[in-house]
């Protein structure tokens, strides 16, 4: 038998456990912090976001560096070597940098090595070689520039049309909130799909028709958050005092209101970017995109699809990049949501 | 509740108007005139103009354009099909594509719903995590990389399902169509369904109805499932969005006569009147699902209504 001092002693912390409370956290103290260190240390535990992060830097500095690295240029054709299949020279036995192509139409995989046939088992090409014997990996990461490009400027839309928009339909109210309003609502009632793609149908296709069809329609979403927070902001006591004391209305909106209103503001600049590279992609694809000889991921998919029974290579890697692109700027987005505003995760 | 609908009717018909007239006002900045031959004497053309109604002032022009519109009268094809009616091109494709798009939501949907109960019934398993992944993937690839992928290793290398439309195996073929466009559908239901569900689970009536003892299905599905469905109505717009453009290229893809391939067909053979038709035709569909949306909302949450009222 256990008296009642043994068993006391017997009985450990870890026998003890809530039941059916999976969901009880234990309270930490926090040291105190500022709030960019906060959000900093919220987004490095998130492993998505910086893997998103890391994906994006890794991106842009292919986009710079991919097509000189490849020693080729994304417009040099060479009608020898057209449609070859990924190569690396000495890479032989890699499979799927061999430079053997495989071709699937009869039934059974016929597979022929086309370096060898060719006698240039020196040469290589990463990505292969398009139609015109353009070297593919040139193009891709030169398309790459576009999404880019594409993805900065729907940062400057977002911030310069969306943000403005929005911080004088918040601060202003009345009649000035009223009707900006109004336009906000009708815009948003039409499909994106169908602004961008009138508009490219009236002007030439091209990276500036491409442009000005975002600014149209990216600015909407990042014009109604700003002006949610700002409506919310400029109630508050430390505005009242600020207006008290002689200070001016663009003071009050740049100083008082802008900072506390940063955090969501970046994470709506971060949400644009996907969408916008999607609509530049959906342009590319459905034949609106930039014309050739420039390419983008669009346009190389677009093209690519056209053989993709005979050279799935032409149009797996653009994809791929895309896909990747896609993937780390909404990782990334995420992850700046949940580190900036934890509040804003269910919206 | 009559004010609100009222107010959402009223800017639903401003927007179809501001469409209609960027619409007539493209038409009419179009270069060159259908009349521009030069065999045709000043006389003939007048004649021409009249018949047409071409020597009528703008706002009588604007006025019949509208009429014709909204009758359905979209005028003929001048390339894809020679002196088409353009109402008939449309009524062909449209049940097409509404078919796939239905397909596509229902599929989704109860796929997405499934998949978030689930993550939110197991939270933090390995089950949750593998949604949170596969949702994440869903919306950040664009629905083309689906049907690429699949119309190339099922269509293609395998040969299971047929990698264009074809009319005569209609059902089997917009299996691959299908599933590509449901992805966004499934991973934003999936979504929205887990952290709704989250919330109910942990709220207190939960708590009282599982003390009362009854059993986890009723639990689950009278008091818990209901209670979590109401705000997914949310997703319908964003997905209706998706649909359309995703529409767009997987049709391309699959060859499928639907509308999306009509008008990107008609963009790049410059079938003005078509594109025109066919983007009237998304606009109209596109408002009247944000205006059903709208309503629904204020029907089913009252505070919604009640906000939209104030701003």
């Amino acid at each position: 038998m256990m008296t009642a001092k043994q068993y006391a002693a017997s009985v450990e912390r870890e026998d003890f456990v809530l039941a059916n409370r999976h969901d009880l956290g234990v309270d930490k103290v926090y040291g105190s912090q500022s709030f960019w260190r906060d959000a900093l240390g919220r987004f490095v535990k998130n492993k998505g976001a910086v893997f998103g992060l890391v994906m994006i830097v890794l991106i842009v500095i292919m986009a710079f560096a991919g097509p000189a690295l490849s020693g080729y240029d994304y417009r040099t054709q060479d009608m020898a070597q057209r449609n070859l299949p990924p190569h690396v020279a000495g890479w032989e036995s890699v499979p799927f940098f061999s430079g053997v192509s495989t071709d699937y139409s009869s039934g059974t995989p016929v597979r022929t090595d086309m370096y060898e046939l060719k006698g240039i088992r020196d040469v290589t090409h990463i990505f292969g070689t398009d139609a015109l014997g353009r070297d593919q990996f040139a193009r891709v990461w030169t398309g790459t520039r576009v999404s880019l490009y594409v993805a900065l400027v729907a940062i400057l839309i977002d911030t310069f049309i969306g943000m403005s928009f929005g911080l004088v339909s918040g601060y202003f109210g009345g009649r000035v909130d009223f009707f900006l309003q109004r336009i906000v609502e009708i815009l948003s009632t039409i499909p994106t799909t169908v602004i961008v793609t009138l508009l490219i149908v009236v002007m030439k296709p091209g990276l500036a028709s491409i442009t000005i069809a975002l600014m149209i329609t990216e600015w909407i979403g990042m014009s109604r958050v700003t002006r949610a927070q700002t409506l919310r902001l400029k109630e508050q006591e430390f505005v009242l005092a600020s207006r008290t004391l002689g200070e001016s209305t663009p003071a009050i909106i740049f100083r008082e209101i802008l900072p506390n209103i940063f955090g969501q503001i970046i994470v709506m600049c971060m949400m644009t970017i996907p969408n916008a590279i999607f609509t530049e992609a959906f342009l590319a694809f459905i034949g609106l995109g930039i014309p050739a000889p420039l390419a983008s991921l669009g346009s190389l998919i677009s093209d690519g699809f056209k053989s993709m029974t005979m050279y799935p290579f032409l149009v797996a890697w653009p994809v791929i990049v895309l896909a990747l692109l896609m993937l780390s700027f909404n990782l990334m987005a995420d992850g700046l949501r949940d580190a900036f505003d934890p509040k804003m995760k269910e919206m | 509740m009559l004010k609100y609908i009222a107010k959402r009717v009223m800017i639903s018909v401003i927007t179809i108007l501001i469409i209609l007239a960027a619409l007539f006002t493209m038409l009419h900045s179009m270069p060159g005139s259908p009349f521009n031959d030069e065999k045709i004497t000043e006389v003939q053309r007048a004649n021409l103009e009249a018949k047409y109604g071409l020597d009528q002032p703008l706002p009588v022009q604007f006025g019949n354009y509208l009429k014709a519109m909204l009758t359905g009268d979209f005028g003929v094809s001048y390339v894809i099909q020679k002196n088409m009616p353009i109402s008939e091109l449309l009524r062909a494709r449209i049940p097409v594509s509404i078919r796939i798009g239905l397909q596509a939501v229902i599929l989704g949907s109860v796929i997405g719903l499934l998949m978030g109960i689930l993550a939110a019934l197991k939270r933090n398993s390995p089950i949750d995590t593998s949604a949170t992944v596969i949702s994440v993937i869903g919306v950040a690839f664009p629905s083309y990389v689906f049907a690429m992928a699949m119309s190339y290793f099922i269509g293609f290398r395998l040969g299971w399902l047929p990698l264009l439309y074809s009319t005569t195996e209609a059902m089997r073929s917009t299996v691959m169509p299908t599933i590509s466009l449901s992805f966004f559908s499934m991973a934003t239901v999936a979504r929205f369904a887990r952290t709704e569900m989250v919330d109910v689970m942990g709220s207190d009536y939960m708590l009282l109805a599982d003390s009362k003892g009854i059993s986890s299905f009723r639990l689950l599905g009278v008091h818990g499932l209901r209670n979590a469905l109401i705000p997914i109505v949310t997703v319908l717009a964003p997905l209706t969005v998706e649909l359309m453009t995703g529409s767009l290229v997987v049709e391309q893809i699959f060859a499928i006569p639907g509308i999306g391939s009509l008008l990107v067909s008609a963009i790049q053979f410059n079938d003005y009147n078509v594109v025109l038709a066919v983007v009237f035709v998304y606009s109209v569909m596109f408002i009247a699902v944000m205006l059903a949306v709208d309503i629904l909302y204020g029907v089913i949450d009252p505070r919604i209504r009640l906000a939209k009222e104030d701003g």
